[in-house]
């Protein structure tokens, strides 16, 4: 009996020490983006591998992610007579949950993974403590480019999501089941509020901070606590994903409750 | 000119070190022998400040490594450079690169000046010519070689060896010894090498130190370690022990 509480208790000291960790890691990259050297061009690398590469899949998602609500809206709209407001369906669920949401799963899928597999490969092999006793931050190197690139690749990736969803959602409507353009956009532009776009924003904001510092800090820390060598890092990269997917999902929930109900 | 006092190191209930004391005068090339797993990479990683100890301390020119903090941190850190077991070369940048990495982030050189700086540190660890290829593309010797080159561009007084002939063919291993024993007579380097490698290392040492769980056991000139007669020392030489 008392090993089992002993057990519970260790699990329980572990998992608020491991909170600790991961909110001390964010504190010192916070505090190291308003300390020179400024990497300008390690942000703008970063912008390519998180955004420009992550274009085409974002984008295909989107398409037919609005294609297929679309689709479903309309068939259960039209039993009510309701079709009419499939644009304003169609939109606002986009701007505010699905776009975020899915942008964020995807960024998580194609470019999160790879960063904690990256970062993980250099600290196993010593190119963390490399740059470490060269005198050189590595959270200056690895962890603040990738953060402030995520702040302006999550809105515009989010953006682009949303156009290629509302453009899917316009082929599904119009040209497949023959609704007016004009009542399509017209619900549009009568129910988009400027607050709706705003939690979008603030969404995608959010959940570009949460991936990277999530993925950085698996990558960062692989080897500690989660096995050494390939198995580390496989190990870091998949708790990365599967902490990283879920915390977009819980954080979308409470973002949504403050920003309507706040 | 580095001193390492009662220095005590546990990772969770495993003691690695166990009161180390030590000190290497400047300009000296000393050696630092041992079995493997025994602590001898992690007391490196206390001389450069990768490691906080839990006891006692690592003073180079009597600063205390392991309490200096920013600048004077910085400052220190400069004054040394590292090799590691694996090199740990940046994997995505060419040897080029890595070697003119260190110098593009820390200095104000122009292109021009890194350039030839660059070569000359590869021409002195006789990989000129090798210069576009990537790390994944060059042997293990090669890469601890470009790992010296890093370390040598940036003018260091100290610099620390891990294990820095492990897994070499004799030959190349020779041109490693080689290459320290150049640097010190040229630079008059401070070179502390940790290695498991005998008798090779004692052809290259003015000193060396056996460690063995946790403590140092005997430090003397390469003859009176190779002539030890302390038991566990002999042991170590006669590859008795591992």
């Amino acid at each position: 009996m008392l090993t089992f509480i002993q057990s519970i208790g260790a699990s329980v000291i572990g998992f608020v020490r491991e909170l600790g960790k991961i909110g001390c890691f964010l504190l010192t990259a916070l505090f190291y983006v308003f300390t020179p050297p400024f990497l300008l061009n390690r942000v703008t690398r970063q912008i390519h591998f998180l955004g420009v590469k992550t274009i085409l899949v974002v984008v295909l998602t989107g398409l037919f992610t609005g294609m297929v609500l679309t689709l479903q809206s309309y068939y259960v709209l039209v039993t009510f007579g309701a079709e009419a407001r499939l644009g304003s369906i169609l939109s606002l669920s986009l701007i505010r949950e699905i776009g975020p949401v899915l942008t964020g799963l995807m960024v998580v899928g194609r470019a999160g993974s790879a960063l904690t597999a990256e970062i993980g490969i250099m600290r196993i092999s010593e190119q963390i403590d490399a740059l470490d006793a060269m005198a050189l931050n590595p959270h200056k190197y690895l962890v603040i480019p990738n953060i402030l690139a995520s702040l302006i690749v999550f809105p515009i990736l989010t953006s682009f999501f949303i156009v290629a969803g509302i453009w899917g959602g316009y082929l599904v409507a119009v040209q497949l089941t023959g609704m007016a353009p004009g009542v399509f956009f017209g619900a549009m532009s009568d129910s988009i509020l400027l607050n709706d776009l705003l939690l979008g924003f603030y969404k995608a904001l959010s959940f570009g901070v949460l991936v990277t510092w999530i993925c950085c800090y698996k990558g960062f820390f692989a080897g500690v606590g989660s096995g050494f060598g390939a198995q580390g890092v496989s190990k870091a990269t998949t708790d990365a994903v599967v902490l990283s997917s879920v915390l977009i999902l819980v954080c979308d929930y409470f973002i949504t409750s403050v920003m309507i109900f706040g | 000119m580095i001193e390492i006092v009662d220095l005590h190191k546990k990772f969770g209930t495993n003691a690695v070190l166990r009161g180390v004391n030590l000190k290497v005068a400047k300009g000296e090339t000393f050696a630092l022998i041992g079995a493997s797993g025994k602590g001898k990479s992690v007391l490196i990683k206390h001389m450069i400040g990768l490691m906080k100890p839990d006891q006692g301390q690592v003073k180079i020119d009597g600063q205390d490594i392991g309490r200096l903090h920013g600048k004077k941190l910085v400052q220190l850190k400069n004054r040394i450079g590292i090799v590691f077991q694996f090199g740990a070369l940046f994997d995505s940048l060419s040897v080029f690169d890595n070697v003119a990495f260190p110098l593009q982030e820390k200095t104000r050189l122009g292109a021009k000046q890194i350039n030839d700086k660059v070569l000359a540190a590869l021409d002195n660890v006789g990989l000129k010519g090798e210069e576009e290829k990537f790390p994944a593309q060059i042997s293990g010797g090669m890469r601890k070689r470009v790992a010296v080159a890093r370390c040598l561009v940036m003018d260091p007084e100290i610099i620390l060896f891990d294990e820095p002939t492990t897994g070499l063919d004799p030959v190349i291993a020779n041109s490693i010894y080689s290459t320290i024993q150049k640097l010190q007579r040229e630079r008059n380097l401070t070179s502390f090498i940790i290695s498991h490698e005998i008798p090779g290392i004692f052809k290259i040492v003015d000193r060396a130190a056996m460690l063995h769980d946790g403590r140092i056991i005997q430090v003397g000139t390469s003859d009176e370690i190779q002539n030890s007669t302390v038991p566990i020392v002999q042991k170590f030489l006669k590859g008795e022990i591992e």
